[in-house]
């Protein structure tokens, strides 16, 4: 029996702009992840994004950065994360992402990395430093055999020519960064970006689009949804955890305001 | 046959055998693909080679000497030349890479560089082209390197750059090439990220090997004035990223009579938990936008290398040597710290010439080769040693 994945059947059923939140596993605290996860499904976020903690994050920012060392430092690597996420489908119901680098999914075995993330209920992958190219040539048949999307991003200098591509190799979400730039090095949405968003949704791509880095608060989220399903939050709810007292009220809080249920 | 012979060098998709291949976000892709579209005809452009050429003889200094060492060849039986890299401008064979793509980068409509930079070589090297094109220069060094390198950080402000420290991490080259990847990620139209090493994307470590070619293609020309044949039995290069050793091992890479000979820094010993001995600790991963061999964890993350040549303490290594290192095709040797610093003594002592400590490296691999009186062996002297002239005064205790 073929199952939806979890990320169609949101885009489907969305009444209003999609929230999806970055967090890293591990963080604050090694056993925080699964507490952070129910958190934020209570305040009403509808797709959530694990980090995989690395210790050569490229495309992050000081945030996500310190973030990923801290859970490193506290002894996060993958294995420990699906251990921790395997009860994960008793309480989560909204869709879950792994996003990543390459290097640990490697190490890790790509076809025993996807099937536990099958056997755990992963949705879908996004690993930044695998390009399309390679995505096709080695790992596409893999990710699909176990029904995981995998999440491709798109920049502003990215072609149309590049961008229809990659529409065709998408399924669930394109992921939109807003702006030249490492997560969390920008914030706000310039009318310039707005444009950018406009012109990408009169291209009549098959996939959806969420609006990624530079996106703080409901204000920048309502902007960027204007021009897409909805939004990712990172490097801002990261720095919320890393200073949040009590997780749970924090958290639930801080989704609440986004979505504007407060 | 000619698929068989053209083996060792970059195939159309950017691989070295399993290795290579461009592992970048989005965000890099515009500029990496442009890169790749260009870089062949720009670099095949005769006007280019013309001026290429002429920087490389009146600024750089080239061709650099081949220098028969004879009291070096007659203490190991054989006969010893020295590729002198080491009387480039600025004091190794940097500089030829950041010549090569500050010419790219004006091709390409860039006026700004990023570069990064561990012991400060490279970094000295961007500076200097940069000043000599008058573009600007911001230069990422681990904030550790920074207070180890002193004078080539005091050098590259001297040239007009800016030094950045790179904080994250563990604070020396590897973050160094991180925080130059995110200020490329963060300036993509208007700079230019000029990598050090036959490291990076493709077409990165091709680009790199290209323009460190020129000491291959001198030393054959040398070779044969000095002794009737253009290849030598053996040509010995240090191996960090790789880039010397590219340099001189490119016009061999299919020429079964010359033996390739790398030479890695194994710090304390490979086995002590304090080594940079990629191609005997590491096992295959991608890091910096190329999958090589890579020193990690079970988990697959990076682990922070030692040496004491901070030239070379990279936790990988470019895709070539990797390819070179698993078929078989070059043969690398694990030199350790004390090993190195001999090999420096015994360099100064016999032929007068101070190396760097990253060639040193090389210069250690003598007494393990067994080259007899009648092979020719060509060592890579890559750098001077004047900027590591504290760390032989401290453990030779030259000052006691």
């Amino acid at each position: 029996m073929i199952k939806m994945n979890r990320i169609t059947e949101v885009f489907q059923s969305a009444n209003g702009p999609i929230l999806n939140v970055y967090t890293t596993a591990g963080y604050p605290h090694f056993g925080d992840t699964m507490q952070v996860l129910e958190a934020l499904q209570e305040g009403g976020v509808d797709i959530i994004e694990i980090g995989m903690p690395y210790s050569d994050p490229v495309a992050d920012g000081e945030t996500i950065q310190q973030s990923n060392q801290a859970a490193l430092d506290q002894g996060m690597t993958v294995a420990k994360l699906f251990d921790q996420l395997v009860h994960m489908r008793t309480t989560i119901q909204v869709p879950v992402l792994l996003m990543g680098y390459i290097n640990p999914v490697l190490q890790f075995g790509v076809e025993r990395f996807c099937q536990k993330c099958q056997e755990v209920g992963v949705d879908g992958l996004i690993l930044p430093d695998l390009p399309m190219a390679e995505y096709e040539r080695s790992y596409q048949a893999i990710f699909e055999r176990y029904g995981l999307f995998n999440i491709f991003l798109i920049t502003p200098q990215t072609s149309d020519e590049r961008i229809r591509q990659i529409d065709s190799v998408s399924e669930g979400f394109i992921y939109m960064v807003s702006s030249a730039s490492t997560t969390g090095a920008k914030t706000g949405i310039s009318s310039d970006q707005e444009v950018y968003f406009k012109r990408i949704d009169g291209m009549g791509l098959k996939n959806p689009r969420l609006v990624g880095f530079g996106i703080s608060d409901r204000g920048s989220f309502l902007k960027a949804s204007t021009g897409a399903s909805g939004a990712i939050i990172g490097s801002a709810f990261v720095k919320l955890l890393g200073q949040a007292k009590d997780i749970r009220s924090e958290v639930v809080a801080f989704v609440k305001g986004i979505k504007g249920m407060d | 046959m000619i698929q068989e012979q053209l083996s060792f060098h970059v195939n159309e998709e950017g691989y070295y055998g399993d290795f290579g291949g461009a592992y970048i976000p989005e965000m890099l892709y515009p500029n990496v693909e442009e890169l790749r579209q260009n870089y062949l005809s720009i670099m095949s452009d005769p006007a280019f080679q013309v001026e290429f050429h002429a920087l490389l003889k009146d600024y750089v200094g080239r061709p650099t000497p081949l220098f028969k060492a004879e009291r070096l060849s007659a203490k190991y039986g054989t006969n010893i030349y020295l590729k002198r890299e080491d009387l480039c401008h600025t004091g190794a064979h940097k500089v030829n890479n950041t010549i090569g793509q500050i010419l790219v980068a004006k091709r390409l409509g860039k006026n700004k560089i990023v570069a990064e930079t561990g012991a400060g070589q490279h970094g000295v090297a961007t500076a200097t082209v940069c000043a000599l094109m008058g573009m600007e220069c911001i230069v990422y060094m681990g904030a550790i390197d920074i207070e180890r390198q002193a004078p080539n950080v005091a050098r590259m402000r001297m040239l007009g750059a800016e030094v950045v420290a790179a904080k994250s991490g563990s604070q020396t080259l590897k973050d160094a090439t991180n925080e130059a990847m995110r200020h490329w990620i963060n300036h993509p139209v208007d700079t230019h990220y000029i990598i050090g090493s036959v490291v990076g994307p493709h077409p990165y470590p091709d680009m790199v090997a290209k323009f460190q070619s020129v000491i291959s293609e001198e030393i054959k020309a040398q070779l044969l004035e000095k002794e009737g044949r253009d290849y030598p039995d053996y040509v010995i290069a240090c191996v960090g990223g790789g880039s010397n050793a590219a340099g001189a091992f490119y016009h061999y890479l299919d020429e079964p009579r010359t033996a390739l000979i790398a030479a890695e820094a194994a710090g304390q010993g490979v086995s002590t938990g304090h080594s940079a001995a990629t191609t005997f600790l590491g096992k295959p991963g991608v890091l910096h936008g190329s999958k090589s061999l890579l020193m990690q964890t079970e988990d697959g993350q990076v682990i922070e290398p030692y040496s004491i040549s901070a030239g070379l303490d990279y936790p990988g290594i470019g895709p070539m040597h990797a390819h070179l290192a698993t078929s078989g095709r070059a043969k690398f040797f694990d030199i350790t710290d004390e090993e190195a610093l001999e090999g420096a003594v015994e360099c100064s002592r016999l032929e007068g010439i101070i190396p760097a400590l990253e060639s040193a490296h090389a210069f250690a691999v003598l007494g393990k080769l067994g080259a007899t009186a009648d092979e020719v062996v060509v060592i890579n002297l890559s750098g001077r040693g004047d900027k590591d002239l504290a760390t032989y005064q401290k453990r030779l205790k030259l000052n006691d």
